[in-house]
């Protein structure tokens, strides 16, 4: 390829993937060439002010037309707009949780990585969602999952920390392998590796063979990707990852790491499979064969959730299961297929992300001054902060969908698409049922924090980091509980999703 | 004049004592406990210049208010708008009588609360007010979506006022509270999401209009199951037979301010749902499901009745003597004619006032004397004759003594399911004379039985004690002697839900 036709491609339609690159290049070499005695919390905030002005840049892109540059590999639609808020939304609250981070062991002063790498993660996740290509859409993967491991072992002197990070890269390793081996299939058959290409020929096929092919593809694609969602049956890494990881970078792994697993899914179940013929019926896609398949996986995605949660005694690990259980919500929306589905699983991302990410802060702040991370060690917390009592309330109570709050909406909208056209009876109402278990495990904790006595008196200290982060969180929840259409018309008016996926 | 806001400002004016409780010191015990109690009184004003608006023979058609709230957003072009739900609030005559019923206990038990409430004022009160803006919500939400938010926000400030605030086994008696009525919600969500996404809409009169019709997009067998899926939801809530154990722990180990709430206005919720929702959309199925329905009623009051015989523990007597009373509900509504129906309503406003009543005479006596034991209150009416004159008064008036308003209530229903089925009729008037059984048992044993202790220097009514005391009672009188005071706001109500019949 010449540079004169590099120069002819519109590179601004990657401004927020270049200055995040840009700024994460700048801190590894700030990091490098600091004196060690300088503190490396000023890489924490130049990282926020590079998502900041990713952000602005999004914004400013939004309402245009399609691009995609670089043999269509790179694309930027509504669907990868959309999608790039929530990440950079939720990493920018993440990075606000790092700068407030106070390990008690295992973490050196001097330890830059830790900013820099949530960058180079989010680019990841950038990348895979404007991907329109199996290629990039891996490169994007494996950045966000490299970046991840090391993150979750950043505490190198910490057993658990250590632990995790094995059992990470171990689990990773195996479904990144799963998932490429499943798109070699969909490469063999089709000889494109770009998805646009991908399901046009697809869509020309009708041949029995292929289709069986197609299918077995499918199978494995998914069984790669569930890991990466922690969805049953293979979630059985997330406990004990979210456990052992810092907290900040749980929180990042339960939102940003979740979003961006969601994005995957989509762009390939959608383009792919949503266009290839199955094997009974050539008229129906192989996605809506394999509904009742993604059906159960839901279900017993949040079965399985919600359940285990109820015999945890560990925050971060209830909290592990409890994320298990939202990805199996999310999937109810992609199993039903109806049209609002893109909306509801962005807005429910949206409400997930706020309220997880604030709960994260608060159990951030508890877990080290009890240097724990029990449930018990939030007995008596509104005795102690009635402030952080009540905040954590309102995310408990919007993570359980209550109404008021936005958790309930985005649930809302999910039971709407899964009524909607062929009605979902039974998996609504798993849905549902599971949703009342949940209130057992998260009243569990308000119990705690409420009706259980102190064990000290001591009060806390709340870093800056920590205070945007819980107004951010709280004031959203409420918000988009109480008028939920402040999103979802910000959505419909400037990104139209479907119009342009497909295109 | 404009009087489109009224409903809005009377549901919501609890949040203005919430707001300033939040700002006032834990520890201004006194300013807490008058704010508490003020804050309720604008719902109060409010309620009755709604009630005199309509005695004067305006419309309340006038305070209808009906604004574009949510729009849940589908694929532009194919499903545009997906849906829309509005934020709508009505009064029809039942609602009237039940947002004033709403109104009075809710003032009424601030004040008791002012009297039984031992420790942190500020969150009892906090919390109390938000339960007050649910209820007041419910009784006017026009359409099925805001009334299932409204719903879902009593439950929290319940689970809190009986976990934190209750007596000995009070962890247990809120989680058995919000397991049940969390499990009763859920299958009224799943009811109104399928009811939504069948028909577009969630507007009550609408929906009515589009049940009634027989093109309707439901089948027969959907509708039948709906009706007994929100019988079920209802039935938890009322309760109704088997589903009423966690109702007999609340009522033991919540504080009596608590349960003057609880049995005088959120029992009434279910009977409430029953009318407007079950016998309003679902004439036909109602009809269908009538014997049944009579014969639940029968069996709770028997039930009901029988087991309050036994009681030791006032508190439990009464508890059952609930559950009886609601049987009456039941009765009223099987019959399915005018008289019936109404008797239920009836039913329904006055054992909100009788229980309001008993309980807070019970919260009194067990302040002072630290027992609810029939046994140990013996001869009673010797150390506290004003207190036991009026638990004297309110037992007649609950067993149905002519010139009160629980005789008006039995004998309409009574009457109503006489004409229809007279064989279930005749069981059910065993319980009227277990009824009478069983409250002389208890209120005769304890104001003239034998006497176990001492009740000198145990303090009479006194002060503001008299307030609820004296207001339940005149109301309660009132209604037996003048009962056109329902029976006149009643009217249009009874007309449509007689012309949905076909009655």
């Amino acid at each position: 390829m010449s540079l004169s036709i590099l120069q002819q491609f519109n590179w601004s339609a990657m401004t927020p993937e270049f200055i995040i690159l840009g700024v994460s290049a700048l801190l590894t070499l700030l990091d490098l060439f600091m004196p060690k005695s300088l503190d490396r919390k000023i890489l924490g905030w130049i990282g926020i002010a590079a998502i900041l002005a990713a952000i602005v840049s999004v914004l400013g892109m939004v309402g245009g037309p399609v691009t995609s540059i670089l043999d269509n590999s790179f694309r930027l639609d509504s669907f990868a707009m959309a999608f790039k808020l929530l990440l950079l939304a939720g990493s920018g609250l993440v990075l606000f949780l790092a700068v407030s981070y106070k390990a008690k062991d295992g973490l050196e002063e001097y330890h830059g990585e830790f900013y820099y790498l949530f960058l180079s993660a989010l680019l990841g996740a950038m990348i895979m969602t404007s991907s329109g290509d199996l290629i990039t859409l891996f490169i994007g993967l494996e950045l966000l999952t490299v970046s991840s491991y090391i993150l979750a072992g950043i505490r190198k002197y910490n057993l658990e920390s250590n632990e995790a990070a094995m059992k990470y890269v171990i689990n990773g390793g195996i479904s990144t392998a799963i998932t490429l081996f499943g798109m070699s299939y969909v490469y063999g058959l089709t000889g494109s590796t770009n998805l646009i290409e991908i399901a046009g020929r697809l869509s020309s096929v009708s041949d029995g063979q292929q289709a069986y092919l197609l299918t077995l593809a499918f199978l494995i694609v998914f069984v790669g990707l569930s890991f990466k969602l922690a969805a049953a049956p293979f979630h059985m890494w997330a406990p004990d990852v979210y456990q052992g990881a810092p907290t900040p970078v749980t929180a990042f792994l339960s939102v940003v790491s979740k979003t961006a697993g969601f994005v995957i899914v989509l762009r390939i179940l959608l383009t792919v499979f949503g266009s290839a013929a199955s094997v009974g019926d050539p008229s129906k896609p192989i996605l809506l064969e394999m509904q009742d398949y993604l059906a159960f996986i839901a279900g017993a995605t949040m079965i399985i959730g919600n359940v285990v949660a109820l015999r945890q005694s560990n925050i971060k690990r209830m909290f592990a299961y409890s994320s298990i259980a939202h990805a199996g919500y999310i999937l109810v929306a992609i199993t039903s297929l109806s049209s609002n589905m893109f909306y509801s699983i962005w807005f429910y991302l949206l409400a997930y992300m706020l309220m997880n990410l604030g709960a994260f802060a608060v159990i951030q702040v508890v877990s080290e001054k009890t240097g724990s991370t029990k449930i018990a060690d939030f007995a008596g917390l509104y005795r102690r902060s009635p402030v952080l009592a009540v905040v954590m309330g309102i995310l408990l109570v919007s993570l359980a969908g209550f109404p008021g709050t936005a958790g309930f909406i985005g649930k809302l909208n999910i039971f709407i698409g899964a009524f909607y056209g062929t009605p979902h009876y039974v998996l609504a109402s798993v849905m549902i049922a599971t949703t009342v278990i949940s209130y057992f495990y998260y009243f569990g904790v308000m119990t705690q924090m409420f009706f259980r006595p102190a064990s000290d008196d001591s009060k806390f200290n709340l870093p800056f980091g920590i205070i945007v982060v819980l107004i951010v969180a709280v004031v959203g929840s409420v918000l988009f509980g109480v008028m939920p259409n402040i999103a979802l018309d910000f959505m419909q008016n400037n990104l139209d999703v479907l119009a342009d996926f497909f295109s | 004049m404009n009087l489109t806001a009224v409903l809005s400002i009377l549901v919501f004016s609890p949040l203005l004592g919430i707001a300033v409780l939040a700002l006032m010191p834990k520890s201004a015990e006194k300013a807490i406990k008058v704010v508490g109690f003020l804050a309720t009184l604008p719902a109060l004003l409010l309620a009755l210049a709604a009630y005199l608006h309509y005695q004067f023979g305006k419309d309340l058609a006038d305070f209808s208010v009906s604004v574009p709230w949510i729009q849940f957003r589908g694929m532009a072009g194919v499903d545009e708008p997906f849906f829309s739900v509005n934020y709508e609030l009505a009064l029809g005559g039942f609602q009237l009588l039940l947002v004033v019923l709403t109104a009075v206990v809710a003032t009424l038990s601030a004040l008791a609360a002012a009297k039984f409430v031992k420790k942190e004022w500020k969150g009892y009160f906090m919390l109390f007010l938000l339960l007050e803006i649910g209820m007041l919500g419910v009784f006017t939400a026009e359409n099925l979506i805001l009334f299932f938010i409204f719903f879902e926000i009593t439950l929290i400030p319940t689970f809190f006022l009986i976990g934190k605030w209750g007596y000995f086994e009070k962890e247990k008696a809120a989680y058995s509270f919000l397991i049940y009525n969390g499990l009763g919600s859920a299958v009224l969500l799943i009811v109104i999401m399928i009811l939504f996404a069948k028909t577009g809409t969630t507007n009550i009169d609408t929906l009515v209009q589009i049940m009634a019709d027989p093109s309707a997009p439901l089948s027969g067998d959907l509708k039948l199951g709906l009706f007994i899926a929100l019988l079920i939801a209802f039935g938890v809530k009322l309760p109704i037979f088997p589903l009423h154990s966690w109702m007999l722990k609340v009522h033991v180990q919540a504080p009596p301010s608590v349960v003057m709430i609880h049995s005088g206005i959120l029992l009434k919720i279910g009977a409430y749902g029953l009318i407007r929702f079950g016998m309003g959309i679902f004439p036909e199925q109602f009809k269908t499901l009538a014997t049944l329905i009579a014969v639940l009623g029968v069996i709770n009051l028997l039930y009901g009745a029988f087991l309050a015989f036994i009681q030791t523990d006032f508190k439990m007597v009464l508890a059952y003597s609930s559950i009886s009373h609601m049987g009456i509900v039941l009765i009223g509504l099987a019959a399915m004619n005018e008289a019936g129906v109404q008797g239920a309503i009836f039913q329904v406003i006055s054992h909100g006032l009788i229980s309001a009543l008993l309980f807070f005479l019970v919260g009194i006596l067990y302040e002072r004397t630290d027992t609810s034991l029939i046994e140990n209150l013996g001869g009673m009416a010797k150390g506290m004759p004003i207190a036991a004159g009026f638990l004297l008064a309110a037992g007649m008036a609950s067993l149905g003594l002519p010139g009160m308003s629980g005789f008006v209530s039995e004998f309409m229903a009574f009457l109503g399911l006489f004409k229809e089925m007279p064989w279930i009729a005749a069981v059910g008037t065993i319980g009227i004379i277990m009824t009478a059984a069983y409250l002389l048992r208890a209120v005769l044993g304890i104001t003239y039985g034998k006497s176990h202790r001492e009740f000198t220097g145990v303090l009479d009514l006194k002060g503001v004690e008299f307030v609820p005391v004296v207001v339940l009672m005149l109301l309660i009188v009132l209604i037996g002697v003048y009962p056109s005071v329902l029976s006149a706001p009643l009217k249009a109500t009874l007309e449509t839900i007689m012309l949905g019949i076909g009655g």
